[in-house]
């Protein structure tokens, strides 16, 4: 019972991240109909960015160990995820608007291997360890079940940035441009939302969830490394398909349970299989049910 | 015009790959080429950087004192990456293009064992530095290693264990890794033959990066060490999230770990574990000694036990070039399978029939934040 519950509480965690993540896929989805599949990189861009503000800040402070130091890493890695966002949506995405998707999502491939190998070349391929910047302690509640530190935080903060999520896209009116754009593109555009505007906004908040998640994701391996936002973009892909694509909620979902499976099945004797099945989840999926668990089946007019 | 097109194209060819076949037969006579593949770049870079450190003294050396059989010894370097793919390109450049006499390479089991088919079929003696997975001999007669072979680690390990009165173990194995695989195999066998029990086995992909679930799955059985066979590129996460998870008994790991960056990385989690080694700075032996005073001076940090036996490769088949008086592919193969008590900084190095060596191995333990020579455990 008790190690049911320690690998719950990894999954959650681990879960939370994947949301994160997937809510960026979601929401880029919902306004623009493609994947972007460099979002798993930005999320490696966000880690890095991590690294060197509380490197540069450290110095500049003096201390290694501090809430406040923590709190701007976070804030600085989500601008500049978002700057990173708006930058590749302006150069790489707004070009192709009219072009078929295939198009589109071809160059998101082409934008997340220049981005994972340039940061190869940039940053040196080495795996460096990731600050501890807020100390790690744990919380035996017994034997045999440890919340750590790092387990709160990453849920603490993925619980604050949902909220936050939440309010912006159901009570601003910047939240109901998103949603009037992902419902209807034309309408929207008459009723006076400007697309490009938009969309470059949904760009940044979406790499902004992407930069907390790949500070969360970092301060969770205690590494960082230029490939590093391959894996986990993949499988909050897989989590955004699972909750079904272009829903928000859906995406939350996805994640967690994306993440409670990968560590149930980590933490047995398949765990070999671990990707395998989180693979053949997403099949299982797109077989049965595409539209995801809490997408709905949208008929294209033709 | 099409015709002329193809007549020009098939005289240009003709040019190009008669100029091949010539390029073949002028070979210049007074140096002797050998090729060093390893990892200089990628994810276990500090390996081939410290092998290609070791090499490149050990060159010097033997240049300043002469060269062998009079002639200048030319190492040709080309870094694999760390990648699978890419040694057997390289490996293949070196042979028909370079036209090398022996290989030196490559550190990584599963990098030399894609390598030593190719050499074995070209007739080329390679000899891995730190290769320690048994298959990697039994590719071929003309495939050698200096290291001592998994097979013995594993006992290594499994006799340490016990010695300090470990009776209950846990393993992760990494299950992409050649090295990671045979060492549990020859661990488990060792330790349960000799009364110790593994009470958990778990098992990770390299490049994972989340071990939550595998530790959490460990923690629950209450071992009182962790076997780790693995790098130091995945050891020190591993133990760092072990340590989160509140899991604070010792892990023992192999010559895998053997690296600057299993410190700097794993920091405080790393404390109080032990690892298998070839080398251990702290030896007293007069040459030991030497070779790490010209390491440092020239490179600026300690010598690694990787580096060490980059540098007894390089001896070693010099020594065996000396021995068979030419560079003839049967005669340095017979050489190199005849080296008996070579004294190399990593121990006294004699071949058997299997061309590996009998070996001590010496355990570390991580402590202060640094190596510290533990003991020596002998065949």
């Amino acid at each position: 019972m008790e190690i049911f519950l320690q690998q719950l509480v990894n999954g959650l965690s681990l879960g939370a991240i994947y949301a994160l993540i997937a809510l960026g896929y979601t929401l880029v989805y919902g306004v623009l109909r493609f994947i972007n599949f460099a979002h798993g990189d930005v999320l490696m861009i966000g880690s890095y960015a991590g690294f060197y503000i509380a490197l540069e800040l450290s110095q500049q402070l003096g201390a290694t160990i501090s809430y406040q130091i923590a709190f701007l890493m976070l804030m600085g890695s989500m601008l500049v995820c978002a700057g990173i966002g708006v930058l590749i949506e302006l150069l790489a995405y707004r070009p192709l608007r009219n072009h078929p998707k295939l198009t589109v999502l071809i160059t998101s491939i082409g934008v997340s291997l220049l981005l994972s190998y340039g940061g190869q070349i940039l940053f040196g391929a080495q795996p460096r360890p990731f600050p501890e910047l807020i100390h790690a302690s744990q919380l035996h509640i017994t034997k045999n079940l440890t919340i750590s530190s790092s387990h709160l935080i990453v849920l603490l903060v993925t619980a604050v940035i949902l909220l936050a999520l939440r309010f912006i896209v159901m009570k601003t009116r910047f939240g109901m441009a998103v949603r009037a754009l992902s419902m209807n593109p034309q309408a929207a555009s008459l009723m006076g939302v400007n697309p490009n505007a938009v969309i470059s906004w949904t760009f940044a908040l979406g790499s902004a969830l992407a930069g907390a998640a790949g500070i969360l994701y970092s301060m969770t391996i205690q590494s960082i490394e230029p490939l590093m936002g391959t894996m986990p973009g993949i499988k909050a892909f897989i989590a955004a398909v699972l909750g079904g694509i272009g829903s928000i909620p859906g995406a939350a979902l996805g994640g967690v349970l994306m993440g409670l499976v990968e560590t149930f099945v980590g933490g047995s004797s398949f765990s070999s299989y671990r990707d395998a099945i989180a693979f053949g989840l997403l099949i299982l999926i797109l077989l049965l049910k595409p539209a995801g668990l809490l997408g709905k089946a949208q008929a294209e007019k033709v | 015009m099409k015709r002329y097109i193809t007549v020009i194209t098939l005289a240009l060819l003709a040019i190009a790959f008669g100029g091949c076949k010539k390029a073949a037969s002028l070979l210049p006579p007074n140096e002797i080429k050998v090729g060093e593949f390893t990892s200089l770049t990628g994810v276990n870079a500090t390996f081939g950087q410290s092998a290609n450190n070791g090499t490149q003294i050990a060159l010097q050396e033997i240049n300043a004192a002469g060269g062998v059989l009079g002639k200048n010894l030319n190492i040709i370097v080309d870094d694999t990456q760390s990648k699978a793919g890419e040694t057997s390109t390289i490996v293949h450049k070196l042979i028909s293009q370079d036209h090398v006499v022996a290989l030196l390479g490559e550190i990584a089991s599963v990098r030399s064992l894609e390598a030593a088919p190719i050499a074995q079929e070209n007739k080329i003696p390679m000899i891995s530095p730190a290769s320690t997975n048994e298959k990697v001999t039994q590719a071929g007669d003309y495939i050698f290693r200096i290291c001592f072979i998994d097979s013995f680690q594993g006992k290594v390990m499994s006799k340490f264990a016990r010695s300090i009165g470990v009776k209950h173990v846990a393993i992760l194995t990494d299950t992409s890794k050649d090295y990671s695989v045979g060492l549990t195999d020859s661990f488990k066998k060792d330790f349960t033959a000799n009364g110790g029990l593994i009470v958990s086995e778990q098992s990770y992909s390299g490049g994972d990066k989340d071990f939550g679930p595998q530790l959490t799955a460990i923690k629950a059985q209450n071992p009182e060490a962790i076997f780790l066979p693995d790098y130091y590129t995945e050891a020190p996460l591993i133990m760092r999230q072990a340590r989160q998870l509140g899991i604070d008994v010792p892990f023992m790991g192999t010559d895998g770990w053997d690296s600057p960056e299993l410190l700097t990385v794993g920091g405080n989690a790393v404390e109080g574990s032990y690892f298998s080694n070839h080398f251990s700075q702290e030896n007293a032996s007069p040459n030991v000694q030497r070779f790490v005073k010209n390491y440092k001076d020239k490179y600026g940090s300690a010598p690694d036990g990787i580096a060490a036996l980059g540098y007894d490769s390089v001896y070693i088949l010099a020594d065996a070039i000396k021995r068979a008086g030419s560079t003839d592919p049967v005669k340095l193969r017979d050489a190199i399978a005849g080296t008996q008590n070579f004294d190399g900084v990593t121990g006294k190095i004699t071949l058997d029939a299997n061309r590996n060596p009998m070996k001590s191995a010496v355990v570390i333990r991580v402590q202060d934040h640094s190596f510290r020579y533990l003991e020596t455990i002998d065949p």
